[in-house]
C-alpha cells in the first residue's frame, strides 16, 4: 500500500484533489452539517455514513512513575467511497502513534467496511479496526488499546467532565465561505494504563482528549492545511484552537475556551492568534515546533513547545501529531497536530 | 593496416565465413537466453503479485475456502493477514487482493500504479491486466480494464470483490500473512483452528520447477554457441595461416610484431562485435519465433504463466556482445600464438601443418578419452540436476576431440586396404585433408549427436506417453459438473460410473493432491504399475494402502512398503508406483470409501465405461440433458494431452533443425576455403590424367564419406546423450523416468539429412574444381615456389 493509494483511497470520486487531503474538494451526493441540527447521544457517538469524512481522535498526555512525559495518539478514520450510506461503500483508516522525548512510533490500518474488519458503533459505543479498540462509555469508563510491531499501550479512561459541543452547539465553522464540521469534544478523560515500549513496560496516568468530527467538505479550497492545539491548563481549563492555512498566506482561526465545568465559550476568526517560535527539521521539511499562542480575550500567551519535535506521522497521508507543553501565561500540556507541510 | 585488410577484399568468403559463423552462434547463444530471461522474469512477475515465494500464508483444511469471518477473526485478533481469491476465466488467471490490507507491493493498485482505487472498488470493478491478456478476456466479462505492463503474464488481478464475482466464489483461497507483524498476537491456533500454516518454502514454486526446464535451454544454447565457435575458429584460423606471407612481408619490412599484432586483434574485435551485432539481431528473432512455444511448454508441464512477447533487456544484449567477444578471442588465441612464436621466416607448408595436426589430434585424443572417463564417472557418482548436464557437456566434447584421430585412423586402414593408385590417392588425399575439415565434422559431429539424443529423448517419451495416457483414460465418456445422482438414471445398462475427485493437500512435504478411486475393472485392466507389491488391487480395495505417482515417490525417497500420511490422521503403507508424465504435483490415490471419509471434497466429473458403439449417443443425451455441463470424449481428450505434449517440445524440436543447420554451414564454409588452397595437391593427379570431371565426383564423394563417418560416429554419442538425458536429467528436472526407447528409422533420417547437407555443402566446391580452367591448373606447376 503506498501513500498515493491511500490518497485516492480516501478521495475517491475526486478528480483534481484540492487542498490537504482532498478535503476541500467539494462533492456532490453527500450530506452537509447544518447550524443548529441538535446533536443526540449516544446516537452520534456512532458512524455517520451519509457525510463523507468522520473521525474518533484520541490523544492522551502520560507520564510514567518518574515523571516521565509520553503521548499517545489513537484514531480512527472513516471515508465514504460513495454517498450510499452502505457499510461495503465505507472505507477506513487507523492511526495509532506512542510518543516519548526521544521516539515516536507510528502504526496504521486499512480496511473496506463490510467484513466487521473495521467499524464502530454508537450503544454500546465501540470503534476499532483490526485489533485496535476504543470501547465503553464515554461519560463513564472505557477502553482503548493499540500496537505496532514493537510498541503498544492498553489504556483504561474514566469521563471526569461532561461532552463539549464545539463551535456553534457543534457547528464548526471552518472558513469564510462557511464550510462546516459537526464537532463534539470528550476532554475530560483521566487515564490509567501501560506502554508496553521496546524498553519494557511502564505503567502510566494522565488525561486524554477525543475528538470527534464529520463532514463533507470541511476546508474551503484554497485551504491547504492546518495547525490544531487542544491544551489542558494546570488551571482546569482547556482550550482547543486551531488555525486553518489558505494558499495565498492567509489564515482563518477559531477556538473554543472550555471552563473546568465544561462550559464552551466559542470565539470566531481572528480571536486566538498562533504564531510559530521556532522550525525544525522533520522528515525533510520545516515544520514549526515552538509556538505563541494568544487568546487576549482570556488573558492567554503562552509558548506551547513540542515535547518531541520528531513526532512525524510516516502514514499514507503524512502529518505531524504529539505532546506539547505550555508555559507562559498559562501552564499546562496538549497536543499539537500540523498538516500541510 | 591496408595490407592487412587487403587479405579480407580476396578473400570475401572468410570474411563472410567469420562473421556469419560468429553471428550465428551469438544468435543461438543469445536466442536461448531471451526466452530464458522472458520465462524468468514472467515467474517473478507472477509470484511477486501473490507474494508467493516470500510471505507466509494461510490456507484453508482441504475441500473448503477461507471464510470472511475467519480472516476478520485473524485480523481483530493481531494477525496482519490479507486475502487472496484464484482462479480462471476462460484461461486468464485472476488474482483478487484487497487493495487495503495487501502487503506492501502486492494487489491491483501496485500493479496499476496510475489506477484508482475506487475504479476497482466501483460497482462494476475492474481488472488490470497487460494488454494483451485484456485483449483476451471473453467480452461478457463486466469489469473496466486497466492496461497495466507491470502485471504478472496471463493475469488480471482485481479486488476482492470483482474476482469473486467473476469467479462466482465466496471466501478466499487463502491468507498472506504480512511480513511485519504487530508485538501481541495469540497463538494461531487459538484463532483460526482450521487454518494451516505455509512456509514460503512449502509452496510449489514454479521458478524452482521450471529452473530445470530453463537450464535445458540454457545446455542447448551452449552447444549451439560451442558449435558456432568451431567456425569462427576455423575461419580465424584459415585466415592466418593464409595471411602469414604477407605478415612475413610486413615484418621485413620492419613493422614491430607488436603492432602487428595490435591491428589483428584490433580487426578481430571490431568484426566480432558486427557479427555480435548481427548476431543479436538473429537471437532477437529466434526468441521471438520460439518464445510462444516456451511459454506453451512451460504452461502445459508447469502450470506457470509466461509472457508470449519478448521485451528487449539490455543486460542481455550486453552478454551476448560479451559471449561473441569472448568467443572470437578463444577462438583466435591459438592462432595468434603461433602467429607469434612461429620463426619470422618459417614457411606455413602444408606437410608441416599437417604434421602438426596429426600430433594434435592425438593430444585432442587423449583429452577426450578423459573427458568420457569423467563423464562416466560423473555419470555414476550422480549428483543430481548439475551433475547430469556436467555429464552431458563432458560426453560431448570428449566425443567431439575423439573424431579426428578415429577419422584419421579409418581413412588410413582404408587407404592401406586400397590396391588401385586413384582410390589410395582418394583414401590419402582425404586423410590429408582431415585437419581441415576436422573442426567443421566436429560441429557435425556434435549436431548429429544432440540431435540423435533429444530426438531419441522426445520420441521414447512420446511413446511411453501415449501408452500412458491409453492407460489413463480408458473410460469411454468423461463428463463433469452433474452429480452421480442426476447421471446415473440416464446412462444404459450395464455402464459403469468412475468418479473423479482430487484434494489439494501437502504429501511427505510436496504440494500435491490426494485422488479417489473407485474399485473397477478398467483401472486392474489398463493401469500398469511401475513397482508395486503382490495383490496390489485388491489391498488397494480393502484399504490396506495407497498407490503413489512417480514423481512423489522418488523425491519422497519412498519405496514399496514405506508408511505415507495421505490424510490427516491416516497413515498408510506404499502398495504401488505408477507413471504419472506431464504432472508437476505429488499425488497418493486412496479408494472411494476412504478418501470420501477423508476428504468432504464432491466428485468434480466422472468417467464413464460404456459400450464404444453407445459412446457417441450417450455424449449427445448427456449433453441435452446438462447443457452447463461438458462432455468429453476419449479420443478428444487424448488429441488434447497430446497437443499439449507436441507443442512442449516444438521448441527442441526447432533448436534441433537450427544447430544442423549451423553445422552443415560450417562444412560448407571449410569445403569452401579448403577449395583453393588444394588445387596445388590436384594440379599433379590432373597432370597425371585424371579428368577434373572425376577429380569433382571424388570431391564429392569424399565430403559424403566423412560425413557419413561422422554420422557413423554420432550415433553411439547421441544415444549416450539420450541416455544421460532419460536416466539423469529428467528424473531429476520433471521427477519421471521414462524408459530409453531406439527408434532407428529416426536415425535413417538423420542420416540422410547430414549426408544431404554434406552433399550440399560439398556440391559448390566440386561443381567450381570440375570446372577449373586447365589454364590455372596449370598455372599450380609455374607457381610451385
Amino acid at each position: 500500500m503506498n501513500a498515493k493509494a491511500v490518497l485516492f483511497a480516501l478521495l475517491p470520486l475526486a478528480a483534481h484533489a484540492q487542498g490537504f487531503a482532498g478535503l476541500g474538494t467539494a462533492v456532490d451526493g453527500y450530506a452537509i452539517p447544518e447550524a443548529g441540527t441538535p446533536l443526540v447521544f449516544p446516537q452520534d457517538h456512532g458512524p455517520h455514513p451519509l457525510f463523507r469524512i468522520e473521525w474518533w481522535y484520541l490523544t492522551a498526555n502520560l507520564s510514567g512513575p518518574d515523571g516521565t512525559p509520553y503521548g499517545i495518539q489513537w484514531t480512527l478514520f472513516r471515508t465514504a467511497l460513495a454517498p450510499s450510506g452502505a457499510p461495503e461503500d465505507q472505507a477506513w483508516m487507523g492511526h495509532a502513534a506512542l510518543t516519548t522525548r526521544t521516539d515516536h512510533f507510528v502504526a496504521e490500518r486499512l480496511a473496506l467496511g463490510g467484513t466487521g474488519q473495521a467499524g464502530a458503533e454508537a450503544d454500546p459505543f465501540r470503534a476499532w479496526i483490526d485489533e485496535w479498540s476504543f470501547e465503553g462509555d464515554l461519560l463513564g469508563a472505557s477502553t482503548i488499546a493499540a500496537q505496532g510491531p514493537a510498541w503498544a499501550y492498553d489504556l483504561a479512561l474514566t469521563a471526569q467532565g461532561p461532552l463539549v459541543l464545539q463551535g456553534d452547539r457543534g457547528f464548526s465553522v471552518k472558513s469564510e465561505d462557511g464550510q462546516a464540521s459537526t464537532y463534539y469534544s470528550q476532554p475530560f478523560l483521566s487515564v490509567t494504563g501501560t506502554l508496553t515500549l521496546p524498553t519494557g513496560d511502564v505503567p502510566v496516568t494522565g488525561q486524554a482528549w477525543l475528538d470527534r468530527e464529520w463532514s463533507s467538505q470541511p476546508l474551503a479550497d484554497r485551504q491547504t492545511g492546518w495547525d490544531w492545539f487542544s491544551l489542558s491548563f494546570d488551571t482546569g481549563a482547556k482550550l482547543m484552537a486551531f488555525r486553518l492555512n489558505a494558499d495565498d498566506g492567509t489564515s482563518f482561526t477559531s477556538a473554543t475556551w472550555i471552563e473546568p465545568d465544561g462550559t464552551p465559550t466559542p470565539f470566531g476568526n481572528g480571536a486566538f492568534q498562533a504564531t510559530p517560535l521556532a522550525t525544525s527539521e522533520v522528515a525533510d521539511r520545516s515544520i514549526p515546533t515552538t509556538w505563541r499562542v494568544t487568546l487576549p480575550a482570556r488573558g492567554l500567551d503562552a509558548t506551547v513547545t513540542a515535547l518531541n519535535p520528531q513526532a512525524w506521522m510516516a502514514t499514507s497521508v503524512p502529518y505531524w501529531e504529539g505532546p506539547v507543553t505550555v508555559t507562559g501565561s498559562h501552564r499546562g500540556q496538549g497536543y499539537l497536530e500540523m498538516t500541510g507541510y | 593496416m591496408r595490407a592487412l585488410l587487403a587479405h579480407w577484399r580476396r578473400h570475401p568468403l572468410q570474411l563472410l565465413t567469420l562473421v556469419l559463423g560468429l553471428a550465428l552462434a551469438t544468435a543461438l547463444w543469445s536466442g536461448v537466453q531471451a526466452i530464458n530471461g522472458e520465462a524468468r522474469a514472467s515467474y517473478d512477475a507472477a509470484a511477486q503479485a501473490v507474494g508467493e515465494g516470500t510471505l507466509d500464508a494461510l490456507l484453508p483444511p482441504e475441500g473448503r475456502r477461507v471464510t470472511t469471518a475467519e480472516w476478520v477473526a485473524l485480523r481483530r485478533a493481531g494477525w496482519l493477514a490479507s486475502p487472496i481469491i484464484e482462479g480462471r476465466l476462460d484461461g486468464t488467471r485472476v488474482l483478487g487482493l484487497d487493495p487495503l490490507t495487501a502487503p506492501q507491493g502486492l494487489g491491483p493498485l501496485a500493479v496499476a500504479e496510475d489506477a484508482d482505487l475506487s475504479a476497482f472498488l466501483s460497482p462494476e470493478g475492474a481488472l488490470a491486466g497487460r494488454a494483451d491478456v485484456l485483449a483476451a478476456l471473453p467480452p461478457t466479462v463486466a469489469a473496466a480494464r486497466i492496461e497495466a505492463p507491470g502485471a504478472p503474464p496471463g493475469t488480471v488481478v482485481t479486488d476482492l470483490r470483482t474476482a469473486a464475482r467473476l469467479l462466482g466464489v465466496s471466501g478466499y483461497d487463502r491468507l498472506v500473512l504480512l511480513p511485519d507483524q504487530p508485538l501481541r498476537r495469540p497463538p494461531l491456533a487459538d484463532v483460526a483452528p482450521s487454518l494451516r500454516l505455509q512456509t514460503p518454502g512449502e509452496a510449489a514454486d514454479p521458478g524452482a520447477l521450471t529452473a530445470s526446464f530453463r537450464l535445458n535451454l540454457t545446455a542447448f544454447g551452449l552447444l549451439s554457441f560451442a558449435v558456432g565457435l568451431f567456425i569462427v575458429h576455423g575461419a580465424v584460423g584459415l585466415a592466418f595461416e593464409q595471411r602469414r606471407p604477407a605478415i612475413r612481408t610486413l615484418r621485413a619490412l620492419g613493422v614491430p610484431l607488436g603492432t602487428l599484432m595490435l591491428w589483428l586483434v584490433l580487426e578481430l574485435t571490431v568484426l566480432a562485435v558486427l557479427a555480435g551485432a548481427l548476431g543479436l539481431l538473429g537471437g532477437y528473432l529466434v526468441a521471438a519465433a520460439l518464445l510462444p512455444d516456451v511459454a506453451g511448454t512451460l504452461r502445459g508441464l508447469y502450470g506457470a504463466d509466461v509472457a508470449g512477447t519478448l521485451a528487449f533487456r539490455p543486460l542481455w544484449a550486453l552478454s551476448g556482445l560479451a559471449m561473441a567477444l569472448g568467443g572470437t578471442a578463444l577462438a583466435a588465441a591459438s592462432a595468434l600464438r603461433r602467429l607469434a612464436t612461429t620463426p619470422l621466416l618459417q614457411a606455413g607448408t602444408r606437410r608441416s601443418g599437417a604434421a602438426y595436426a596429426v600430433r594434435r589430434a592425438c593430444r585432442q585424443a587423449l583429452a577426450g578419452a578423459a573427458l568420457l572417463l569423467l563423464a562416466l564417472l560423473i555419470g555414476l557418482a550422480g549428483g543430481g540436476l548439475i551433475g547430469g548436464f556436467a555429464t552431458l557437456g563432458a560426453l560431448m566434447i570428449g566425443g567431439a576431440l575423439l573424431l579426428p584421430l578415429l577419422l584419421d585412423r579409418v581413412l588410413s586402414l582404408g587407404a592401406r586396404l586400397s590396391r588401385r593408385a586413384l582410390p589410395r590417392f582418394a583414401w590419402a588425399d582425404a586423410r590429408a585433408e582431415l585437419p581441415g575439415l576436422s573442426l567443421a565434422l566436429m560441429a557435425l559431429l556434435l549436431a548429429m549427436a544432440a540431435n540423435v539424443g533429444v530426438s531419441t529423448m522426445v520420441a521414447s517419451f512420446r511413446a511411453t506417453f501415449t501408452g500412458f495416457l491409453d492407460q489413463r483414460l480408458a473410460a469411454e465418456l468423461y463428463v463433469d459438473g452433474v452429480s452421480e445422482a442426476d447421471l446415473a438414471p440416464l446412462l444404459p445398462e450395464g455402464a459403469r460410473i468412475l468418479p473423479i475427485a482430487r484434494a489439494p493437500r501437502t504429501l511427505a512435504g510436496l504440494p500435491g493432491q490426494v485422488l479417489t478411486l473407485r474399485d473397477d475393472p478398467t483401472y486392474r485392466e489398463n493401469w500398469r504399475f511401475l513397482q508395486s507389491v503382490p495383490g496390489a488391487w485388491d489391498r488397494l480395495a480393502a484399504g490396506e494402502g495407497t498407490l503413489v505417482n512417480e514423481q512423489l515417490f522418488r523425491r519422497a525417497r519412498l519405496s514399496l512398503g514405506a508408511p505415507l500420511e495421505v490424510a490427516p490422521g491416516l497413515t498408510l503403507p506404499v502398495l504401488g508406483v505408477y507413471g504419472d508424465y506431464g504432472n508437476p504435483l505429488a499425488e497418493a490415490i486412496l479408494p472411494e470409501a476412504l478418501f470420501s471419509r477423508s476428504f468432504a471434497q464432491p466428485p468434480e466429473g466422472f468417467g464413464l465405461r460404456v459400450a464404444p458403439a453407445e459412446a457417441a449417443a450417450l455424449a449427445a443425451r448427456l449433453q441435452a440433458a446438462f447443457p452447463a455441463s461438458q462432455v468429453i470424449d476419449q479420443a478428444g481428450l487424448k488429441a488434447l494431452s497430446l497437443s499439449i505434449f507436441e507443442r512442449t517440445f516444438a521448441v527442441t524440436g526447432a533448436l534441433n533443425v537450427l544447430t544442423l543447420a549451423v553445422a552443415g554451414f560450417a562444412l560448407l564454409m571449410s569445403l569452401l576455403t579448403l577449395a583453393d588452397t588444394r588445387l596445388p595437391q590436384l594440379a599433379p593427379v590432373w597432370a597425371l590424367g585424371t579428368r577434373r570431371r572425376t577429380l569433382g565426383r571424388l570431391e564429392l564423394i569424399r565430403a559424403t564419406g566423412l560425413a557419413l563417418l561422422t554420422a557413423l560416429a554420432a550415433l553411439p554419442l547421441g544415444l549416450a546423450l539420450a541416455w544421460v538425458l532419460l536416466a539423469v536429467v529428467n528424473v531429476e528436472a520433471f521427477g519421471w523416468r521414462i524408459p530409453l526407447l531406439l527408434f532407428p528409422l529416426d536415425w535413417l533420417r538423420l542420416l540422410a539429412l547430414a549426408l544431404l547437407a554434406a552433399l550440399l555443402a560439398a556440391l559448390w566446391p566440386a561443381l567450381r574444381l570440375s570446372r577449373t580452367p586447365p589454364a590455372v591448373l596449370l598455372k599450380v606447376f609455374s607457381d610451385e615456389r
